[in-house]
């Protein structure tokens, strides 16, 4: 079962990726198109495939299954099935952490300041919430905190934005907010997938103690399950995650809450498997994302916040309401 | 200032306004104190207003990456282009362009004030009229004559120049570039250039994706100035697609403030085109 | 061997002892109940014992590596927590978790340890069942199953009885001292003096932070520890299936 699902979401990414290299506004035929990304001999061709659509599809991978598996060990961890980067201010203090990279010139100075001050700001997210929440995670205190850090992290991200002397960044917080993959180079790619693979790696390892803690941290604990280091593994595996998706391609909200929700039942609700399943979903929903904001408006940078959010809130409410009905709210 | 002198305001721009409605009519008495509130209106007034005649230009106008005429605009005090601070300056004239704020010309002609909105210019041969209307509104007509006489026979001259025809791009912060009915394009073919934009269909300004551009192979890439600081808009100028393209085929080169205003400056700019037709 | 083995051990909540220079040693084969008032330590002592909590003194289950511990005794906290809706079956193998080598999936051991632990809570028929759809008393008694599915020489049960109805409870409690008798050491907080009385072999007393009273349930129950401790009069009597001990009033 979970084998297959796993087969089944791997071919989907597949899949979903090819069509993506297939898509945009140069009206490249898809022989021609694999052809110029293989060979390398037409100029243009060649250019536009591999400079500026595979990067596109590489970093719809990479962010999606960084949030993905970013939320499914989230919610592993804090047993709560709305912990999500976007929703509890992750994502939006990784945002503040790239933007004062950006703007001081940090960025520019060192290819690595750009992730690690995203990954300063997830991680001081991630400890503020872990500190309001407690480490049950009720569902009331995470939400609350989780309100209060991205409204800080959007304002003060605004406020950077907005003291920029470059007349453009001001009106960026709409990509740090509702990212987007347009226009990214190979450049986004190197930043970002050294970091989010190192997290992913450091996620998938605590997946039996995720597992352990379904029956409670004491029950974790005494199976032998070390929550100090857990705790501490969460919060550099989230932010390593989260910060380098954010940096490349700002905020994108609700993947991480979706994806696993929709693949729980898929995985028998097992923490641990939920993890490679969500990383793989979470690439597959981020690529149709990234599709999706290609063909419905072409000449526009949709962002892609805005369709993960149309999916997302309504199965947010309803998560919300399920968790008030079993009296947990 | 107290009522009365504001009823006195609203009073004249009543009697403005009628004037003004009889279409060509020239005012009676040329405005003593002019207040230009864009950078467009700043470089013609500053260009044919009389001594005294220009008490603050826009701020925009002292930014050394957006002003043609720096030295020139230093002389002068200048405005963030708000309507309570234009408004305590006590302007019998207030130069903005059609793109200008509506809220703040609509408070000002509400505060009686007259503002005259200067027409976009979008193509080179709309810049004498532009000139004469500056001309006319400040009572500086002669000298407005002039300068446009000067203009046309500058541009004829550039044009006469023009050798083979090779296609450009002009390349902006979040791909945006200028097809045909935009200044960009036109100072471009004047200086023998095809503008490859144009080519896409595109008329105005708006956005052509990289992917577009690149295939479209231009053999020269005209790139918008870049500002201090950082964003993500302008990251797609060193796109390394671009970059590529740059190295492999096409020549580079900036657009800057010249290209900006529909004023006699566009002719440099040319010539700076030209000069790089030549060259390559 | 020693199930455990307590020594000097205090356990302080803020400026305050909790409980205070306890010595206490369980062996093998031992159903020990641990009695006493509420807010009298009983938690806190297994806690503490396990070294889920900071304590001063010696404890020899504390003492142990993290691995070696959770191969050695399996605890039931009080709180039934199942996360996530995960089937019984499971659940119940998360007990084996101590067990497996890194990467490894449990292999035919771990699924006979499931089966047993299984077959004596009587949930055969539960195993495709959603742990959180269940009642309060199966929940109860699939968690225990997940203790047992540990197979540890020592088993730490903080009231595994509370909220399971009369056949149940003694079903479980057969099931512990079943299990004490196979040579394991079973140490269970209680409230039922009576499930105490019929099914310990020994019953320790938790009172004013020290142990007021330690031995055979004949010895322990009696009415002036129970006038002390728990201010209540009691019916007790010697019968054929061990003491019986009935709570009648309150002093």
């Amino acid at each position: 079962m979970r084998r297959a699902l796993l087969a089944v979401l791997a071919v989907l990414v597949l899949a979903l990726f090819s069509v993506s290299l297939l898509i945009g506004p140069a009206g490249l035929a898809p022989a021609e198109a694999l052809l110029a990304l293989i060979r390398g001999d037409a100029l243009a061709e060649t250019l536009v495939m591999r400079e500026i659509r595979l990067p596109r599809a590489l970093l719809a991978v990479l962010v999606g299954a960084a949030l993905g598996l970013a939320g499914a060990a989230m919610q592993g961890y804090l047993r709560n099935p709305l912990a999500e980067p976007g929703l509890i201010g992750v994502s939006g203090s990784a945002a503040l952490g790239a933007v004062i990279a950006l703007q001081t010139g940090f960025a520019a100075a060192h290819m690595l300041a750009l992730p690690f001050a995203a990954l300063a700001g997830a991680v001081l997210a991630v400890l503020i919430i872990l500190a309001l929440a407690g480490p049950r995670g009720g569902s009331i205190t995470l939400i609350l905190a989780g309100i209060a850090v991205s409204a800080l992290a959007g304002a003060l991200t605004a406020l950077v934005l907005n003291l920029s002397p470059n007349p453009f960044a001001a009106a960026e917080i709409v990509f740090w907010m509702m990212g987007s993959l347009q226009d990214r180079s190979m450049t986004h790619v190197w930043i970002a997938a050294p970091f989010i693979a190192l997290g992913g790696a450091v996620l998938l390892l605590q997946g039996r103690k995720f597992d352990a803690l379904t029956l409670g941290e004491d029950a974790a604990a005494s199976m032998g399950v070390h929550l100090g280091r857990l705790r501490l593994a969460l919060v550099l595996g989230v932010a390593s995650m989260v910060g380098a998706a954010t940096a490349v391609a700002g905020a994108i909200g609700f993947v991480g809450l979706v994806v696993p929700h929709i693949l729980r039942p898929f995985v028998g609700a097992r923490p641990s498997a939920l993890l490679p399943a969500s990383a793989l979903g979470g690439a597959a929903l981020v690529l149709m994302a990234d599709i999706a904001v290609r063909v419905i408006l072409p000449t526009r940078d949709l962002k892609l916040g805005v369709l993960t959010a149309i999916v997302g809130a309504p199965l947010f409410f309803h998560l919300i309401y399920k968790t008030r009905m079993q009296g947990q709210l | 200032m107290g009522w009365p002198a504001i009823t006195r305001r609203l009073c004249a721009g009543a009697v403005v306004c009628l004037a003004l409605s009889w279409g060509e009519a020239t005012l009676a008495q040329p405005p003593e104190r002019v207040v230009s509130i864009n950078l467009c209106t700043d470089q013609l007034a500053m260009m044919l207003a009389a001594p005294g005649q220009l008490v603050s230009i826009s701020r925009i106008s002292h930014d050394p990456n957006m002003s043609v005429m720096l030295e020139e605009a230093k002389r002068y005090p200048t405005n963030l282009g708000q309507a309570e601070e234009v408004f305590r300056l006590e302007p019998d004239l207030v130069l903005a362009v059609s793109f200008s704020s509506p809220y703040t010309v609509g408070l000002l002609r509400r505060l009686g004030v007259e503002v005259a909105q200067l027409p976009l210019a979008n193509s080179l041969d709309e810049i004498p009229q532009n000139i004469r209307e500056i001309g006319r509104l400040l009572g500086r007509e002669v000298q407005a004559e002039e300068l446009a006489a000067q203009f046309k026979s500058d541009l004829a001259r550039l044009r006469g120049a023009q050798p083979e025809t090779r296609r450009a791009a002009l390349h902006y912060a979040n791909n945006y570039t200028s097809g045909v009915n935009s200044m960009a394009h036109e100072i471009l073919t004047a200086a023998g250039f095809e503008n490859v934009a144009a080519e896409a269909g595109l008329s105005g300004g708006g956005v052509l994706a990289m992917e577009r551009l690149v295939m479209l192979m231009p053999d020269l890439i005209i790139s918008g100035q870049p500002y201090p600081g950082t964003s993500r808009s302008e990251e797609v100028l060193h796109h390394p697609a671009m970059k590529a393209l740059r190295e492999n085929h096409a020549s580079g080169a900036l657009s800057d403030a010249e290209w900006v205003c529909g004023t006699p400056a566009v002719l440099r700019a040319i010539a700076r085109l030209i000069a790089l037709h030549d060259g390559s | 061997m020693t199930g455990l083995e307590l020594k000097d051990f205090s356990v302080a909540r803020g400026p305050c002892d909790v409980l205070r220079d306890i010595e206490l040693s369980v062996e093998q084969g031992e159903c020990l109940g641990l009695l006493g008032p509420n807010g009298a330590g009983k938690t806190t002592l297994m806690r503490a014992a396990l070294g889920l909590m900071p304590h001063r003194g010696e404890s020899s289950l504390a003492n142990l590596p993290l691995k070696e511990r959770a191969k050695t005794v399996a605890w039931l906290p009080q709180t039934r927590e199942i996360a996530w809706p995960v089937n019984v079956e499971t659940l119940i193998a998360l007990g084996r978790l101590p067990h497996l080598a890194p990467g490894a999936k449990p292999g035919a051991q771990d699924q006979a340890a499931i089966d047993r632990a299984i077959e004596r809570m009587g949930l055969e028929s539960f195993r495709p069942r959603i742990a959180t759809q269940l009642s309060g008393g199966e929940q109860a008694r699939v968690l225990i199953a997940r203790a047992l599915a540990q197979e540890t020489p020592v088993l730490m049960v903080d009231e595994p009885a509370a909220g399971l109805d009369p056949a149940h409870q003694i079903t479980l409690m057969e099931t512990l001292s079943a299990q004490a008798r196979s040579g394991h050491t079973v140490i269970a907080s209680m409230h039922d003096l009576g499930l105490a009385a019929r099914f310990c072999t020994r019953l320790v007393v938790l009172w004013q932070g020290g142990i007021a009273a330690d031995g055979p349930p004949a010895h322990v129950l009696t009415p002036e520890l129970l006038a002390k401790v728990f201010h209540i009069r009691a019916h007790i009597e010697l019968g054929e299936d061990g003491p019986i001990v009935q709570p009648v009033g309150v002093i």
